[in-house]
Formats: C-alpha cells, structure tokens, sequence
C-alpha cells in the first residue's frame, strides 16, 4: 500500500470576487522513501495542494471534495485532534522564505525544543539533546552555540537548515518541500540539496519537493507531477517526463528554457499569459495557449491516459496520435492498454 | 485493476486543430478596477459607515441652507423691538410653546413659525441658534484640518523624501512642538490675539466669528499638525525604496517631481482617512473652548458655548443642554465611524 | 557616436561604499563594490553575476548615478561623467529595468504615464499627439495594444509588466540599459518571452546591454561575454562560452557546477563542487581574496594581498593567485 494516496482532490478558496477552484481533481500516490517533484508555476496550485494533504490552508480556503489517506488513514475530514497528531510528526513541511518562518522573538534552540516537545514525550533535558543532534544532522557547525542564537543572527542557508532540522525532529514519513531553495543563492541551493538527499537516504523517509525549478526536479526527483491551474497535466518517473513529455503545457515548458544548446539562438516561449484561476475557460485549462490546440481542447477537459506503466498525462493530443497511429488509449485510474 | 472506455464517441473532426479565434473568446480580460473604485465598493457595502454618511451629509446640508429660509435669527432677541418695551413673555419657551404676542397673532390668523427648540433666555430663537452653532462646528473642523492636511502632508513628505540633516531638523522640531501643552497655548494666544486682532477685524465678517477662533486656527496651524507629518513621514519613508521611485530617480526626476507624483499619490488613502479623523478631533476642541469661553465671542453660538450657558437652568430646561449635546455627540460619532469605515476600505495594508 | 562594435561603456576602479552607523558617531563602511574594472562594447550584452552580497546591483546603479560612486570612474562613448549636466544627459543614454514587475511600476499610474514619464522629465515632445504617438509606438515595441495605454499597472500580468518596464526604458531612445534581473521575478514560461524580446529589441534598435542575473543559464543565453562578481570584487571575466567551458577562478568553477540542469541523466551524473560554510556577509570581508574562506585551494599568500584582475589568455580575466597552478 503506498504511503499516501491523494484521489480526486478539490480544493477551493471562496474570495469575493468568487470561487478559486485551485486544486482541480488532483490524484497522486507516494511510496516510501521516494521523492515526488511536483512542477507547476504560478497559480498551478502546486503548494495549495501540499497545504490542503497537511490541512493548514489561509483563511478562504476549504477542501471541498476528495480524499487523503496517509497509511490507509483518511486526513479528509478527520478533525483538528487527528490532524495534530499528523502535522510535524508524521508529514513535516519546510517552507519557501527562511527569513518569515522562523520566530525571530525565540531563540533556535527554543523553536526546535518546542517542535521536538510538543510531538514526543521527551522532556527538556531530552529534548535539548535530541534538537542537538539535530543540528549535528543538519550540518550545522558549533550546535551547541548555535541553540542559543536568534534566527536573525544566520543566513538564509543556516535558516533553511534549522526550518530542515525542526521539520525532521520527529522523524516524519513524508517531509514536504515547499520551494526550500527557491530564496537561496545558488551554491546554498545546491548544498541544502545535497543535504536533503542525504537525510533522504539515511531516514528513509518520503519527500514531496515542490518547485518551478525543473532543474531542481532533474537533480532530486524519483517521480514527478506537472500542474497547470489546479490540474495535473502529467505525472510519471523523472525520465519519462523529461525524454518523453506527453502533455503539450510539458513540452512547451522543456522548449522554453535556456540550455547549453540554446545559446545565441531564440528560445521558443510558450504564448500567452498564465491563466486567471477566476476566469476559467471551458475545455483544457492550457488550450489558450497551446500551440497546437485543438477543437475537442476547446470545449472538454481531456481525462487522465495511460501512455506506459510509468507515466499517465491528460492531453487530447495523445488521443490524436494514437488514433492516427491506429491504437486506442484507455483512460483509467490504473489499466490496462487496448489495442484495437 | 479497472478497464474503461471512452465515454463518447470520437469524432474525428474534433481533433482538428482550433484557430486562434476559437482559442481567443476563451481569454478575456476582466473588467477595469481601480483600488478607488473597489474601496468605494467596499465602502457602500459597509452600512455604519454608509449611515454615518448620510448623517453628515444632511446636517452639513442642514446648517448651510436652513438658516436661508429660517424666520428667525440667531440674535434676535424676539422680545426686544427697538422703541418698544420689552416683551418678556418670548423668554424661556419650551420647545413648541408659544409666547402671549405670538399666540395673540395665531388667534388673528397668521401663520407663526414654532419654535422647535423653544427660546432662551433672552428670547431667541433656540432651533436656529444650535444650527448656526453646528455651522461653526463643522466649518471650524473642518478648515482647521486642511491646514493640518496641507501643513503635515508637506512637512511629513519634505522630512520623509530628503532624510538625513533635513530630516533631523524638523523632526526635532516635531518633537519639540509635541511637548507643548495645547490648551495653554490656546489659552495664551486668545488673549493676546484678542488685544492685537481684535481692531484689525472689527469691521469684517470675521468680527462676527470673533478673534479667539482665529486664534484657534492660528494654533491649529501651529501645533496640530505635527501627527499629520509623522504618519506622512512613514509612509514616505517605506514608499521612498519602492523600485518605482528608484526609476524615476534613474529618468532623472527631481525630489518635487517624485514627491509630487509618485510618493503622495500613494499616500492619498492614509492622507483622507487622517484627516477623515481629525475633524471631530477639531470640533471636539472647538467645543470643549467655547464651553470654556474661549470660543466664538457672543452672540455667535456655538454648540459648547450653547453648552456652558444651558448649565444655569439645567433643572427647569434641561433640553437646552440636551439639544446641543446630543448635537455634538452625534457629529462627532459619525464622523469616526465614517473614518473608520474609510479605513477599512482604503487601507492597503488591511487588504490581501 | 561610438559605432558597433567599439568601446561604449568603460567602468575603472569603480567603488561603492555605504557607510552604516555601528556607534554613536562611528561607521563602517560596507564595500558594496570594491574596485571593478571593465568595458562594454556597443551592440554587446555582458552578462553579470554573482549571489548575493556580490555587489552586481549596485554595480548597476552606481553605473546610473542612482548612487554616487565613492571611488573610480565612468566614461561613456570615451567621455567621462562628471558633473550634474553629465549625468543628466548620460541619463537620456542610458537607463534601467527593474527586477520586480509588481514594485517597479506606480500602482496609481496609467501605463500611458508610467512609459510617458521619462519623456515628461526630459521634456522630448513639444505637443501632447507626439507625446501619444511616441508612447503607443513603444508600446507596439514590446507587444502591447493600444487599449492598454488607460489601464493600470496592477490588471496585468507579471510579463506584461515587465514589458510595460521595458517600454518605459526605451522611451528616450537609450544606447545602453542595465537590466537588473529582469526576468527572475517571471514564470518560467514566460521567461522566455521575454528573453525573446530582449534580443529583438537589441537587433532592431542597436542597443547595448548590461545583463545583471543570477540565472545561469538565462545569462549564458542572452550574453556574449560573462562576469562573475564576488563580495564587491569581479572574479572573472571572459566571452559566454569560455566561462561555461573553461571556468579559471575556483569560484565561477563551483559556481557553474552547482547549477542543477534540467536534464536527469546528466544531473546525476555531475560532480557538484561542493562549496562549504556560508558566504561572508559584505560587512565583514575577509582580508585578501575574499574567496579565501571557501576556496579550497587557499593559501596563506591568499589572505595577505587583494589579487589583481589580468587577463591570462586573449579577453578571459581573472583574479586570482595562483590561477595557472589550479588549471
């Protein structure tokens, strides 16, 4: 049984000037121990998705159809008392700016106590050991000096660290990534990864990494999901979305960045303008600016399809090719394939 | 495991591709708001604030037209007619009483006005004389907080934009003015604006108004402003690193350019609701002197002058205390609830 | 006029200090830029980068006179900048676009006046039809339509801010525009656009461009020569693909190595120099080579003396020791 399984998530935020459905049908599996990259820009719904499995959405925002099941355990309506137990100690998250979510009125060492205190049974004395050791975990150089500074007394990568440290105090299952490196210099960026795959190897725990960044995704992810407007476009193995991208929000996106190879030629951006969540068009949320956008995009939402075992996208274009190549693709949650 | 089919049948036409009038009617641009437009909206939505409005829209309708069409006067003295003897029965009426004289015409069949207020003791007409004391209440918060507007704003943004010694000099100076005691001040300027002014006014519009209410103003504009410039300054200073600023200091603005259209523009809603909310402060200051005797000189009313010469007959005619409290009270709620809905709907800050 | 292809630009010495209050009376200066030389040819674009507390900002805006320089100087088409007229037209020549689309424009402003203000400042049009004109044909430049001119900045969306920043930059018809990390704050797909439109504006209209970023791959994109920035110092200094290729200074060397590529096979195949510790903060610059506390080929010679930036192979500089020893 996978360790979390997300099914026809819908999240929506109710603002006055009407409903933002920012999670759209949202359905993903995460096995132990793996990482799942989910790639979206802005408006994908990318982190609204991570904050409704951990229930901690602003204000506005209500989970309004769906079901998360962590171990076989449904999240879904299970109540603050169970989410409690759930938050900071079997699913962590780390979040993008370092410099906001630390306290800067409490010491590191209190944060991190506190975080170790309110989730396990240790006492003080044990508690400060244990947050100790998690410095040491962390690379943190000098912990015990370290406990008794303030956050404003360290950078962004010592910050980071510390955010990375409570987050896996109680040694989590899953550890959700919510952008960790996007307010980071380049060379803390690549240091705060390493770490985390490291950790990653060593605890054996899940991490959901959340990022616009598809170099970041290249370099950690087993599996990766792409959002567009609250929907998933594709999800598959890492390989399989960069060599063989099925969806065309996805090829577009691989077209647009600047490689080795583009150097001194033009770069093939994808037209357009991302979309307003508050004014959805009917059919395929990417069809205004798909290149190759078709009648059928225009008026119906494609269903999810299966091109391999590893990989499942929902765009209509896939249908066009295997119809023109004679195959029929069957939709499915998880199938089989029909050739016919 | 599950195998599905499709849904519906493929038509091959569909798969087409779509033209990009097809793509275009998908996308359209929402229509144009304003941040003004959108907090008037907020603000209409807000019904206190929609309440107090109206309020004062027709209390300050009220004090300007009624006097036009009003039989009586603020000062007459309806019992005393030159070369006739005094006619005491106008005195001290209460509200829609009618005195000897006035019930002797009723009977011929004239049409008297009544007196809703009733009058005072000297016989005068009490409805208009609250009217014309609104009249000052009003134009005295209200001008007084446009000089505290236009001085503040101007001091604030000039300390905020240049900084550094500039920056230093007035707010010292600031901090001085803030130390000193207004009401002494007040006290001290009326009695020496009193000896000076008051020849110099006699025969103008403004000896009517008296010269401790120019003394009044004169503090105003020397002291109150100093809140003004301070929250100015602020905002300035925060607004003064936006990037927008710094493009126009690369164009090759100068200071008064910037400050002109750029930092002040952006400061509008915290301006308006400041100054939204020093009005009751001013009348309320006005108020508290005239009862005091230091406000309008006589026979010009004002509501805390109507005030403090209603306190002799408290116990036999209440009313003349309740009519200009009640008056007074009532401005000054709206007019801070009003301010307060402005904020609520203007504040950027409370906005996400 | 310099003509294509010669010297626009030429920056030596350049030094930016700004001095914070650490006691009642005393201060430190913090070396934003500390002594960086070079020269732009006109029609190139030099890439600039560095992380943070390089000092590639202020280089930018100190270039622009938004700060003014402590040390150095700044000549442009061979004539130095100097006095207040100087600067004055050196800002009808050159100008700037902003990093964030969402704080560089005036919310209370309409795009007409955001993109009209430079030509209002320095009084270019004579009746308010040219002054219509001009501002419509800009924006035609960067893709915008003409029902956008009355709106406000906040109705757009990130790129289409950008643009409106970069027709505002073209208004008084400049040779030269800093970018200042033009495209960091913009979606990735849009990026690219606006990637785009940087170079057709460069061909259409002959401009020349100082290219600040911290992107990598976007600078590598876009420039034809690179220069990496370190704690107020310039580090080195070669053509586009020199850098990417044959990276000379230890710190463009991990710098590029810690750039995660999007590509699987190769991300995991790469061997990342690892850089460790912290960069200093610019208060407190190590003495020497600044590099010095992260550098794992330092040496006791580092500490002791600044190095000098001098080119070691045709147009590639770089300052460092004991460069010929590492390579």
């Amino acid at each position: 049984m996978a360790l979390l399984e997300v099914n026809h998530l819908q999240t929506s935020f109710f603002t006055d000037a009407g409903e933002v459905k920012a999670v759209n049908d949202v359905s993903f599996t995460l096995d132990r121990g793996k990482v799942l990259g989910i790639v979206g820009e802005s408006g994908s719904g990318k982190s609204v998705t991570a904050y409704s499995i951990m229930q901690i959405l602003a204000g506005t925002g209500k989970i309004v159809g769906g079901s998360v099941k962590l171990d076989g355990q449904e999240l879904v309506g299970s109540g603050e008392s169970v989410m409690k137990t759930v938050r900071g100690n079997k699913i962590s998250i780390i979040f993008q700016d370092p410099m906001t979510s630390l306290n800067p009125t409490y010491t590191i060492g209190h944060q991190l106590m506190e975080a170790i205190m309110l989730h396990t049974n240790r006492d003080r004395k044990q508690a400060y050991d244990r947050a100790v050791e998690m410095l040491r975990l962390v690379n943190v150089n000098d912990p015990e000096k370290r406990m008794k500074q303030y956050p404003f007394e360290h950078s962004g990568g010592m910050r980071q660290r510390v955010m990375i440290a409570m987050a896996l105090a109680c040694e989590p299952d899953i550890l959700i990534a919510d952008e960790p490196t996007t307010a980071l210099d380049v060379t803390i960026q690549a240091q705060i990864l390493e770490l985390m795959g490291q950790l990653q190897q060593e605890l054996g725990m899940a991490i959901i990494m959340i990022t616009h960044d598809l170099g970041v995704v290249a370099q950690m992810c087993d599996e990766v999901i792409v959002m567009y407007a609250g929907s998933i476009c594709e999800q598959g193995t890492a390989d399989e979305i960069f060599y063989n991208p099925c969806h065309e929000y996805t090829k577009g996106l691989m077209r647009s960045i600047p490689t080795a190879d583009t150097a001194g030629q033009k770069l093939q951006p994808i037209t357009g303008t991302p979309i307003d969540l508050l004014n959805m068009p009917e059919g395929c949320p990417f069809a205004p600016r798909c290149d190759n956008a078709m009648k059928i995009c225009i008026h119906h939402r494609a269903e999810r399809m299966r091109i391999n075992d590893d990989h499942a996208a929902t765009c209509w274009m896939n249908v066009k090719n295997a119809v023109d190549k004679g195959e029929m693709i069957i939709e499915n949650e998880e199938g089989g394939e029909d050739n016919g | 495991m599950q195998k599905k089919h499709f849904t519906f049948h493929v038509d091959l036409d569909a798969f087409t591709p779509a033209s990009d009038e097809e793509k275009e009617y998908l996308v359209q641009m929402r229509p144009s708001s304003t941040f003004f437009r959108d907090g008037v909206k907020r603000l209409l939505k807000n019904k206190v604030a929609f309440v107090s409005f109206i309020f004062i829209v027709v209390i300050t309708l009220s004090s300007i037209f009624i006097p036009m069409f009003w039989p009586y006067s603020y000062d007459d003295m309806l019992g005393n007619r030159p070369g006739e003897p005094a006619d005491m029965s106008y005195n001290n009426l209460r509200p829609f009483e009618y005195s000897r004289t006035e019930q002797a015409l009723m009977d011929e069949g004239e049409d008297v006005m009544p007196h809703i207020f009733g009058t005072d003791a000297q016989g005068r007409d009490y409805f208009i004389r609250v009217i014309y004391g609104t009249r000052i209440s009003l134009a005295v918060g209200f001008f007084a907080s446009i000089i505290v507007l236009v001085i503040g704003t101007l001091v604030g943004a000039i300390s905020g934009y240049f900084g550094g010694k500039v920056d230093l000099i007035i707010m010292r100076l600031v901090d001085i003015i803030y130390s000193l005691p207004d009401m002494l001040m007040v006290i001290l300027l009326s009695a020496v604006l009193r000896l000076t002014l008051d020849p110099v006014i006699e025969h103008t519009p403004l000896a009517a108004v008296g010269s401790n209410i120019i003394s009044l103003f004169i503090v105003f504009a020397l002291l109150y402003w100093v809140s003004m410039s301070r929250l100015i300054r602020g905002q300035i200073l925060s607004l003064r690193e936006q990037e927008y600023v710094l493009s126009a200091r690369a164009t090759g603005a100068k200071g008064g350019w910037i400050i002109r259209k750029h930092l002040i523009p952006n400061c509008i809603s915290v301006v308006i609701i400041s100054a939204a909310l020093q009005i009751p402060s001013a009348i309320f200051t006005e108020s508290y002197l005239s009862f005091l005797g230091l406000g309008v000189d006589a026979p010009m009313p004002s509501l805390g002058s109507l005030a403090n010469d209603a306190l002799n007959g408290l116990a036999t005619y209440p009313y003349r205390l309740i009519f200009p409290a009640v008056i007074i009270s009532l401005i000054v709620l709206s007019l801070n609830l009003f301010g307060d809905g402005l904020r609520d709907a203007f504040d950027p800050k409370l906005n996400n | 006029m310099a003509d294509k292809g010669q010297e626009l630009l030429r920056v030596e010495d350049l030094k930016e200090y700004f001095y914070i209050n650490t006691g009642l009376f005393k201060t430190k200066p913090l070396k934003a830029v500390d002594g960086v030389s070079f020269s732009i040819k006109k029609g190139e674009t030099l890439g600039l980068v560095g992380e943070s507390g390089c000092g590639k900002t202020t280089v930018g805006r100190t270039i622009l006179h938004l700060y003014k320089p402590t040390g150095g100087s700044i000549y442009y088409d061979g004539k130095k900048i100097e006095s207040k007229s100087d600067i004055k037209e050196f800002r009808k020549k050159a100008t700037m676009v902003f990093q964030d689309p969402y704080s560089s424009l005036n919310p209370r402003m309409t795009v007409s006046d955001i993109i009209g203000e430079p030509l209002d400042v320095h009084k270019l049009y004579k009746t308010k039809d040219e002054r219509r004109e001009r501002i419509l044909e800009l924006m035609n430049f960067v893709g915008l339509n003409s029902e956008h001119a009355s709106r406000y900045a906040h109705e757009f969306s990130g790129g289409q801010r950008q643009r409106i920043g970069i027709a505002r930059s073209l208004a008084v018809n400049p040779d030269f525009i800093v970018c200042d990390e033009p495209v960091s704050a913009l979606d990735v797909s849009i990026q690219a656009q606006v990637i785009n439109m940087f170079d057709e504006l460069q061909d259409k209209l002959g401009l020349t461009y100082l290219f600040i970023a911290h992107d990598l791959l976007v600078v590598r994109h876009i420039s034809d020569r690179i220069a990496v920035m370190y704690l107020g110092r310039m580090v080195e200094l070669a053509d586009a693909d020199e850098i990417y290729n044959h990276p000379l200074h230890p710190y463009s060397q991990s710098l590029l190595s810690a750039v995660p590529v999007p590509d699987p096979k190769i991300a995991r195949a790469n061997q990342r120099i690892a850089l460790t510790g912290d960069i200093p903060s610019p208060l407190n610059a190590p003495s020497g080579c600044p590099f010095r506390t992260r550098c794992k080929y330092a040496r006791p010679e580092c500490a002791e003396s600044m190095p000098e930036f001098k080119e070691v192979t045709t147009g590639h500089f770089v300052a460092c020791h004991f460069v010929d020893e590492i390579n």
